[in-house]
């Protein structure tokens, strides 16, 4: 099948800097894909030049197998929600939705019909007649999709389209995204710094840094198998310690922090030799506790030490962990079971884990 | 409200009030009393509406009255279409350093006073002028060429001195036009016209009018520039009424004159705001 959008060896420079390097990938009909990474590394530039605002230094973007490369951005069969929505404010609702249709010379009612249509489908009918600005933020956020859909794009592009809104409207608009995604079953393009909004919505997500791709898989390859530090360190909560390997036997090590705390960890197939600096990725939640050192003992690292601080949130809280001498902080996920609810700020515990959670890298990869 | 603070806000709102009362209020009923002076002797008066009479009779006057306003509308739009794509420029097109080089540029002209400006045009269009001189050098014309007082080189007098007071409110209402906005506009399937069309225009609006506004009131009660690059023919109505009041000493027939082009500057602005549906308050808020 041929993917709906496929970039290969896309390059963009400006000046001298490179702000994407020899990017490719292909996002598969119907898919939500979605591009990860702090701001500035190059995630907007990549949307620009499919959207076609930027002309790519080298590279190709075909979509349904055609380069787009010497087509203009309003006759490019893509369209775009703009980061801050970008909804005309000189239009009402219906016109808004309406104007790429008008624009494709559709009479009137036939575009009155299909805005309809797009409006009962973002689940708010009759609201055509209304302006821009007496619409919430979560109502805005659908309009500026269904303005889009109406085209029926073959590829929608959303430039962190979540980014404005408050904390719960941005976890309900989510779920509602990803239903929306099903319900026009159309290829969505995502990019964001907010790993959950990635993590929540994408089939298969590119995590980026410096300009280039990481790595690219589904959410459960990025969090559970990391390919490299700065996955490790960017998606998801993780401890991170650096420190020299000691011994080396197949995929286990043995590492010495800065600290003097030593820690066991498992290369997972990567290279890291004997004497070399590495870092260690161990997620809170791989973390055993324990109020017994006893009930640790299938662990490979066990350390004992005091609670230093208590971070309640819910079904989220950790605690901060000190080492018995003092030399280290770990942060480890308390139980839901609610066996340790009563836990408090100086109490001893024995925290564990096993040796094949702690993902070690080759230090000075980010 | 307490005493203090009906006297504090009396205090502040006393230069307003003396500004609006002693320069505008006050002179505009002295005028409108003098306009309805008729002289039927010497030195004796009557109040009739003979001066307004005289106005509508005299086809002269009738005849320059609406030159000038046409001509004015005229020097508006021009303004507006030279002044548009600038400040598009300005606003949009470039950033940072160059964009208040540029911004500076259209407003270093008037630091100049206008007499001294318009005295600029008049070296560089006369006979004897920079232009005649070049035209005959390059040998597109044989004699010297006279570019001075006709309507053309009032016209553009106008739209050079009223051209700062269009770009400023276009560069300021063009400016907050997010790029988002206008990129969406093509992204849809837009192309260039229809953009600006339906997204850049109708955003630029308030902008707009009141540049238009101001340039039309500049433009209507200028008396330099038409008086000079336009000779002594030029009709303009701001010089018959300096006549009236300077030169023929009729002081009742000058304020009606004055008034008449109060009641056409506001008819045609009100016109005009009806006409593309804005209101004074969205304009100037």
């Amino acid at each position: 099948m041929t993917p709906d959008l496929e970039c290969s060896a896309l390059t963009k420079r400006f000046g001298d800097t490179t702000a994407v390097e020899n990017v490719s990938f292909q996002v598969p009909p119907g898919s939500f894909f979605s591009i990860l990474g702090p701001s500035g590394c190059g995630k907007t530039t990549i949307m620009r030049m499919i959207a076609g605002f930027l002309e790519p230094s080298e590279g190709d973007i075909r979509i349904k197998g055609k380069s787009v490369l010497n087509v203009a951005p309003n006759k490019r069969p893509v369209n775009m929600v703009f980061q801050h929505l970008a909804l005309f404010p000189m239009m009402n609702i219906a016109e808004n939705i309406g104007y790429g249709l008008r624009r494709q010379g559709m009479d009137k009612t036939q575009i009155a019909r299909k805005v309809d249509e797009a409006l009962d489908r973002i689940g708010l009918p009759g609201i055509g007649n209304r302006k821009v600005d007496e619409l919430s933020g979560g109502q805005k956020q659908r309009v500026a999709i269904a303005r889009c859909m109406v085209l029926e794009p073959d590829v929608l592009l959303l430039d962190e389209p979540l980014g404005a809104l408050d904390l719960k409207l941005r976890e309900r608009m989510k779920v509602e995204l990803k239903s929306l995604q099903a319900a026009f079953d159309t290829t969505f393009v995502y990019i964001t710094h907010d790993q959950s909004e990635a993590l929540v919505m994408s089939d298969n997500i590119a995590v980026m840094n410096n300009g280039q791709f990481e790595q690219m898989g589904s959410g459960q390859d990025l969090y559970y198998r990391p390919e490299s530090a700065f996955v490790a360190g960017f998606v998801g909560d993780t401890n991170r310690w650096q420190g020299k390997v000691t011994r080396k036997e197949g995929d286990a090590i043995e590492l010495v922090t800065e600290n003097g705390l030593t820690l066991r960890g498992a290369t997972h197939g990567r290279d890291l030799g004997d004497g070399q600096q590495a870092d260690v990725f161990v997620r809170p939640e791989a973390i055993r506790i324990a109020h017994d050192a006893a009930d640790l003992a299938h662990f490979d690292n066990r350390i004992s030490g005091r609670v230093t601080s208590l971070l309640f949130n819910g079904a989220a809280s950790r605690i901060l962990v000190g080492s018995e001498d003092g030399r280290e902080e770990i942060e480890v996920n308390l139980p839901q079971s609610g066996e340790f609810s009563s836990i408090a700020k100086g109490d001893a515990v024995h925290i564990g884990w096993a040796s094949d959670q702690g993902n070690c890298f080759k230090a000075g990869g980010n | 409200m307490r005493t203090e603070a009906k006297v504090g806000l009396g205090l502040l709102l006393t230069p307003l009030l003396l500004w609006l009362s002693l320069l505008i209020f006050i002179p505009h009923v002295d005028m409108f009393i003098v306009s309805l002076q008729e002289r039927i002797g010497v030195g004796k008066y009557q109040t009739s509406l003979a001066n307004y009479l005289t106005f509508f009779q005299e086809p002269l006057y009738l005849w320059t009255f609406l030159r000038t306003a046409v001509m004015s509308i005229l020097a508006t739009l021009m303004t507006l279409l030279i002044a548009f794509p600038v400040s598009y420029y300005i606003a949009k097109m470039v950033k940072g350093r160059l964009q208040s080089a540029l911004f500076l540029m259209c407003l270093v002209p008037f630091w100049v006073s206008e007499l001294v400006r318009t005295f600029g045009w008049m070296i560089l269009l006369r006979e004897t002028g920079i232009f005649s001189n070049l035209l005959q050098f390059v040998g597109l014309a044989d004699g010297p060429v006279e570019m001075l007082y006709n309507d053309g080189a009032i016209m553009l007098g106008l739209v050079y001195t009223s051209m700062l007071f269009m770009v400023v409110p276009l560069v300021t209402t063009l400016e907050s036009l997010p790029d988002e906005v206008i990129e969406a506009g093509y992204d849809l399937g837009g192309s260039g016209l229809s953009v600006l069309r339906e997204i850049i225009i109708p955003h630029a609006m308030p902008g707009i009018v009141s540049g238009c506004i101001v340039v039309f009131m500049l433009s209507l009660g200028n008396y330099l520039t038409p008086t000079m690059l336009g000779g002594k023919e030029s009709l303009w109505f701001t010089e018959l009424i300096y006549s009236q009041f300077i030169v023929r000493f009729n002081w009742e027939l000058g304020s009606a004159f004055g008034f008449m082009l109060l009641i056409l500057s506001s008819a045609i602005v009100w016109g005009m705001l009806k006409l593309t549906g804005q209101s004074l308050e969205k304009t100037m808020g």
